[in-house]
Order: C-alpha cells, then structure tokens, then sequence
C-alpha cells in the first residue's frame, strides 16, 4: 500500500463521535495549557535543562490517544509532555518532575526529557534523537512475545527519521511482523534545519515502503483525520500484520526548546499556521457547527485552567528530593 | 618433488584437532581439491581437501588421533611417479604422538612492555613565550582556531549538526559559514553514525575533516567509527594510512540537561591507542590545542565543555599561536600537594588551591591539557617534589583519567609519596535532574580541599 493522503473520510459522517471530539478537546487544550505554563514556569527559573513544548502539535498525541486501547504501549522523544497527559499521567507528577522535585515521576531524576510510567505503560521520554524508534521495536517485541495484544506506538520526529537505526528498526519490524505503529511528527525542522535542507527523501511516508510496510500520509493538524488514520494503522498492527507507518503533517509553534531563537523561519510562517490550522480552534468550529454549546467549552477551559494552576503549585511546592535519592535506583537490588 | 601435508586451522581460533579419518590410503592419487581426510575441531568435522594434484605417499598421523597442533605434516604428497622413498629427506619431526600443547605463561605485559609514546619524554616539548595576550571567549578561541586553520589549509572543513545556517548550536561555528561558504561548513542531517563514517572515509582519502558532535554524547551514535575506523586504520594498514581528523564538541555536564546529555567521555578517548586526546580549559588552551589537533595527521578528539564556551581568558594574539598535544600546563607553583585536572576541573582546582593557601597550604595546579598522550614528566617532577597528589575530574571515578594519574604516581614516584594518592571524581551514578541532587553530584573546590587535608593526616 502506497500513501496517500489526507481527509478524512467524512462521507459517512462525521468521524468522531460527540463524546470523542469532547475528549479530544479536553485533551488538546490540556496539553496546550500545561505547556503554557511550563514555559512560564521555565522563564521564571523554576525549571532547567532542555524544555521542549509540543505547542501545535496536539492533535497528533489527542487523535491516537483516541484509538489506543488500555495496554498498548507507547514511547517518544524529549518532546514528551503531550504523550505522556495523553497517556493519562498526571499533571501534578508530570509538571513536578520539570521543576525536578520528589512529586514528579522519577522524583526528579529524570527531568523534562526522561520520564516514565510503568503504570500507564508510556516507556520515556528520550534524549538521544531516534533511539526510541529502536527502544519502540522492542516494546513490540514484547507484545509479539507475550501475544498479549497490545501495540507499540512510537513517535518520533522528521529529524530522527534520517537515524539509520529507524531503518535497522523498520527492517526488524516488518521481518518478524511486529504491531508496531510508527508515528513520524513531521513538524518541518530538527531544531533549526528544515526538511528539506536535512532529508533528500520528499515524502517520509514512503520511507518504509522498501520494507512493505505501508504507510499513510496524514494532516496532524486535525484530529479526526489522525483518529481515522491511527484506528485503521492500529487494526492492521493488531490482526498480526505487521507495523504501519503514519507521517503526521503537523508544526510546532514554539522555538525547538527554550533557547532557540528560531531565526531560521519567518514569524509570518507560524503565524499562518496559528491562524488558519490550529488543531484546537479547528475542533471547536466543527464543533459548534454540529451544535455543541458554548458552555461546553467554558466548562472545560475553566477546568483544564484548574488542573494546570494545581499541578503548577504543586510542583513549585513538592520538596526538592532527598539527598539519599543520589545513590537509590542506579541497580536492581542495591 | 615430495611435500609434507599439514594440519589445517580450520578456523580462526583453532590451535589443535583429531584427525578423524582417512578418506584416501597410501598410494591413492589425489586431485587438487579432493576430499583426503576428515578432520574434527572442537566446533564442527570438516573435510579437508588437497591442495594439489599428486599421490598419498606416506600416512604421518593415523586415523583417530586426538589433539593434532595445526601445521603438523600429517602425510606426504609426492609427485606422480615419485617413490614413497623421495620423502625420505623430508624433515618431518617425529612420527611420534604429537603431545597436546601447553599453554605458554605470557608475563604481565603491562609490567615488562615498552611504553610507548605516551611515555615519551615530553621536555622537548617547549611553550614559547607568546607575548602579547587578549581576553576572549573560550567559544572565539575555538572558532578563530577553525579559522586559522581553514585559512592556512584548503584541505580543512567542518561538518556536523547545525554548524552552517544556524551558526553552531552552541554558536562555537560563528561566521564560519559566512566566509568559507557551503563546501567547507557543512550542515548534516541527525545521522552522526553515517556522517562521521563518512568524514573518516573522507579523512582517509585525503583530506581534512573537522567533526562538530553537537554534544559529546551524541559520539556515542557513532563510536565505532571513531574507535574501530578512525583509531585502527594506520595500524591495520601498516602505516599505509592515515586519519588527519577532529572529532570534536562539548564534553561533561553542561547544567541540568539530565543523564543521558550529561558525562564525561575523558577517560573513554583517552583509552583507546590511535587516538590522541585533548580537553582544553582556558580560550589559550581551546585555541591552541583545536589547531594542534587539526594540523595532527592522526585523529584526535577534542573535548570541550559548554559551560566554559562564554568565559573570558588572555589568550595569545600572535597569528601562530599553536600549543603541543602532550603537554601539560603548571598553572600555580605549590610545594605541598600536586592537584592535576583537566578541562573544568582546572578552575574547580584552582578555587581549592586558594582556599587551601588561606589555611597554609601550598597546592600546585597542573593542567594536563592532553589526556592521551598524558604528560607523565610533569606530573611526577611535581610530586617529586609535593610528595602528595590529587587528582580532579568531573567523570565518574570506576577506571577514570584519576586512575590512571594515581597509578602512574604510585609506578614512579612510590619511594616520594608521603601520602596515598587520592582521587575526586564525580559521583558514581548518572547525573540526576534535579537542581539539588545535581549540585551534590559533581566535584566542589571543598572536596578537593577535604582530600588534600586527609593527605595530611587532618
Ligand atoms: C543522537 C542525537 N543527536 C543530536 C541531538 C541533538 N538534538 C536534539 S533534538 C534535535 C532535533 C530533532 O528533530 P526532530 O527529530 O525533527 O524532532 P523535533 O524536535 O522536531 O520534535 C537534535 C539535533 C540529540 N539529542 N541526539
Ligand atoms: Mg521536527
């Protein structure tokens, strides 16, 4: 199967239920808060490092995160916030383990770009670009192994897909027919080299194409047409054909992480986009148009704020960990 | 003429096997490529096949003889028409039941080998005098070096991530793009185990590349060619080949960036022969040694630090300014310890020899500088005359640059050792996130200084 693109398939209606766009605007707008806050948070000195925001590119973690099933497993980069809310981890630990404090998910240790929850099976949270396309292989592996069912979802970025492990990786996958979904976030720039400038390959959807792994290429601005490619990728992975690749078409509002002066794109660029794409106004228009009310999305703002003014305190107020945290967790059984 | 057959190695490791069976008898004519007999390793029976046309004279080695040493004639092959007596002559060693070989006892190699260049003497090895200095950054005295460099040699070009358009990701690669343009400031997709196979491909072919890791860390991705192309080639090839490259970036914690951006690869490099290794502290150390290791024919990896980049030192403003790779820098006299660091630590060191001045203490600072080859000399003429070292490093302690220092003190400088030398280290742990256990993790001055006062028996 070759690419192809976009639109969802709206002929029989419309693709989400009420409930699901619900969700996915609730979800959306979650993320979007949490990263304004963390970035606020970050200007304020309470959290250090690297801070990468996934700002515009909701759509793409809220529209899987639709078609996932409990069980399934999932794994990204640094740019990890948005994966891991939508995985249903919690503010308050995520927010906590930015400001590096005993509340957040690895009490600290890890920090924006490493966090993990066994509980909700969300494996990190990487720091090496493409690692996690390898890592991602194996937690299908896992699932091929145990015959538990469930699937891999791993993302990663237009930059990582130049990685010859994601070839070593699509290779393995479509060898032993692993259920692994392969998610790119095609956000057009690895820091500050666009795709054109960093791949000679023109359309990344068919970069697993030599491995007959198929493929789709998809809008990764609009959550509906990424709920309908993710639904039918993850069939596919989960009947035991194999992996699946989707190429979401999406972009990044914010500089690469807080440093980045992001000169190497016109202001207008992103402008352009906030305007007429963003995933959450989007959302909200088709949603009035089917005649939600405006209460509906009063409620929610005034929640999500809610959640995010909460997690903010609590991860200012979480004590910093202990000293003896140094020596804990670096073996199994010492 | 007669020849003997002997025992075939089977495979790369085989030292010894039966010989399981005679396919052909005395007197049989074989052809080049039959099948003479059956041999078993420890691994596999494998046929072995004659090497030439001719006739089984003589049958050395019976069937079902164990433990047969490779390259023991095992029959005799004479020509066509040849009597079994023309292997007469033959010097066959004895027809007796070759004896299973003993395991020769190698001595401690360490103890009773040459040295090697790391040991050389290093007094020839002179700094001139440099004369007039200027304050810059640690970040300009690296990119002038690239300049410099790039000017005087057509040859000489830098690659890496985010090196050209967006001007380094750490700014080191400023207006480089500007003057050299595109062929010679090259922007490479995240791909470092292809780009630096390529540089080393390239390096090998004829010219001279200057590989820009974005983070040390990201070396990791492309180890093995710094490691097993880049180091081994001129040793493999006989000395046909050479690898004029630079591998080159921030090493160590920078500030928060967790674990995974977070370590040093010091004593990594530093452990690999074919490789030499630098670690500059001050922009006179950064300027001099990239363009050492530029002009070096052999690859050498330049480990720099990101928190250093935006510091101020007087570095030389003579156009030919260049430092020696192997040699290391007394930064402060002192006649009571010796501290040797590199990189950051010097400062960290620096910091504890003021504050143990102010308790009377007289340290001496050394800046190694070049970590491969490492500059024994200096080290043990001061501990000759300190009687007592430290050694500092951000890395973690387990087979560290530290560990070398003090074995090499306790080598050569046993008899003046008044103290057993003592190494500060990072803590053995990846560096953690979080701002307070960060802090806790990494060498202060006060560790140095507590160190140096157990030396003393405080
Ligand atoms: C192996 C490796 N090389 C370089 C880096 C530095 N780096 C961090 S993010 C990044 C860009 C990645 O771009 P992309 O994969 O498109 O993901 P995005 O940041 O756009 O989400 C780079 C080069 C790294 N972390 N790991
Ligand atoms: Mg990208």
């Amino acid at each position: 199967m070759g690419s192809m693109t976009d639109a969802p398939n709206r002929q029989n209606g419309p693709v989400l239920s009420k409930e699901e766009m619900e969700r996915a605007y609730r979800e959306m707008l979650l993320v979007r808060r949490f990263e304004e806050k963390a970035g606020q948070l970050y200007g304020m000195g309470l959290i250090g490092g690297f801070c990468h925001l996934y700002i515009g590119q909701e759509a793409v973690v809220a529209g899987i995160g639709l078609a996932m099933k409990k069980g399934d497993r999932s794994i990204t980069s640094y740019r990890d916030h948005g994966q891991m809310l939508v995985a249903g981890m919690t503010a308050r630990g995520v927010m906590a383990e930015l400001t590096g404090r005993s509340g957040g998910y690895s009490h600290g240790k890890g920090g924006s770009m490493h966090m993990f929850s066994k509980e909700q099976e969300f494996y990190g949270g990487h720091g090496i670009v493409g690692a996690q396309v390898a890592l991602g292989t194996g937690l299908a592996l896992t699932s091929a192994y145990k015959k538990d069912g469930a699937i891999s979802i791993v993302y990663f970025g237009e930059g990582a897909s130049n990685q010859g492990q994601v070839y070593e990786s699509f290779n393995l996958a479509a060898l032993h027919k692993l259920p692994c979904l392969y998610v790119i976030e095609n956000n057009r720039y690895g820091m500050g080299t666009s795709i054109e400038r960093a791949s000679a390959s023109k359309d990344l959807s068919k970069n697993a194409t030599p491995w007959g792994i198929p493929s789709r290429k998809v809008d990764g601005m609009d959550v509906a047409a990424v709920y309908q490619a993710a639904k039918e990728a993850m069939e596919h992975c989960r009947s035991g054909k194999g992996p699946f690749l989707l190429e979401m078409e999406t972009y990044r509002y914010r500089g690469h992480s807080m440093s980045d002066p992001a000169k190497y794109r016109q202001r207008s660029e992103v402008d352009e986009m906030r305007q007429t794409r963003d995933p959450i106004e989007s959302l909200k228009a088709e949603m009035i148009k089917q005649g939600i009310d405006e209460s509906f999305f009063k409620t929610v703002d005034h929640d999500v704020k809610a959640v995010v003014k909460d997690a903010a305190e609590f991860a200012e107020t979480s004590p910093e960990p202990d000293a003896s945290e140094l020596w804990t967790d670096v073996l199994v059984g010492e | 003429m007669a020849s003997p057959i002997l025992m075939p190695a089977l495979s790369p490791t085989m030292e010894e096997g039966t010989l399981a069976r005679w396919v052909k008898k005395e007197g049989d004519a074989v052809r080049s490529g039959e099948v003479i007999a059956e041999i078993e390793t420890d691994k596999a029976t494998m046929e072995m096949e004659a090497a030439e046309d001719g006739v089984l004279g003589r049958i050395l080695i019976d069937e079902g003889t164990e433990h047969v040493a490779v390259n023991t004639p095992i029959a005799v092959l004479l020509e066509e028409g040849e009597d079994a007596s023309a292997a007469d002559g033959l010097d066959l060693g004895s027809k007796a039941k070759p004896t299973p070989k003993v395991e020769k006892i190698v001595p401690n190699a360490a103890a009773s080998a040459p040295q090697g260049p790391a040991q050389r003497s290093t007094a020839e090895l002179v700094e001139p005098e440099w004369g007039e200095t200027a304050d810059i950054t640690v970040r300009e005295a690296l990119r002038d070096a690239m300049a410099a460099e790039m000017r005087r040699d057509e040859d000489v070009f830098l690659l890496g991530e985010e090196v050209a358009q967006y001007q380094g990701a750490y700014k080191v690669s400023q207006g480089l793009l500007d003057e050299f343009g595109e062929k010679r400031v090259m922007d490479m997709p995240i791909t470092e185990h292809g780009f630096t196979g390529m540089a080393v491909g390239a390096a090998l072919s004829g010219v001279k590349p200057i590989v820009e890791f974005m983070t040390m860390n990201f070396s990791l991705q492309a180890v093995d060619h710094i490691i097993n192309s880049a180091a081994k080639t001129r040793y493999m090839s006989g000395g046909q080949m050479s690898c004029p490259i630079v591998f080159r970036g921030p090493n160590g914690a920078a500030a928060r960036v967790g674990a995974q951006h977070s370590q040093c690869f010091g004593s990594w490099y530093a452990h690999i022969p074919g490789l030499k290794v630098v670690a500059p502290w001050s922009a006179a150390d950064a300027k001099g040694l990239l363009r050492a290791a530029i002009r070096d024919p052999n690859p050498v990896v330049v480990l720099e630090n990101e928190i250093l980049y935006g510091k101020k030192f007087p570095c030389p403003v003579d156009e030919d300014f260049v430092l020696p790779i192997g040699k290391a820098k007394i930064e402060r006299e002192g006649k009571d310890v010796t501290l040797v660091a590199f990189s950051i630590m010097v400062g960290v060191a620096l910091e504890a020899a003021e504050q143990l001045a102010a308790q009377g203490i007289e340290a001496e600072v050394i800046n190694l500088r070049s970590l491969r080859p490492l500059d024994t000399e200096t080290i043990i003429k001061s501990v000759k005359k300190t009687n007592r070292i430290v050694s500092v490093e951000e890395g973690w302690p387990v087979a560290g640059i530290g560990s070398e220092i003090c074995t090499i003190a306790v080598e050569q400088a046993f008899d003046w050792l008044d103290a057993p030398p003592a190494r500060v280290c990072g803590l053995d742990i990846p560096l953690p996130y979080a701002a307070n256990l960060e802090k806790l993790a990494l060498p202060k001055p006060e560790w140095i200084v507590e160190a140096v006062r157990k030396q003393l028996g405080d």
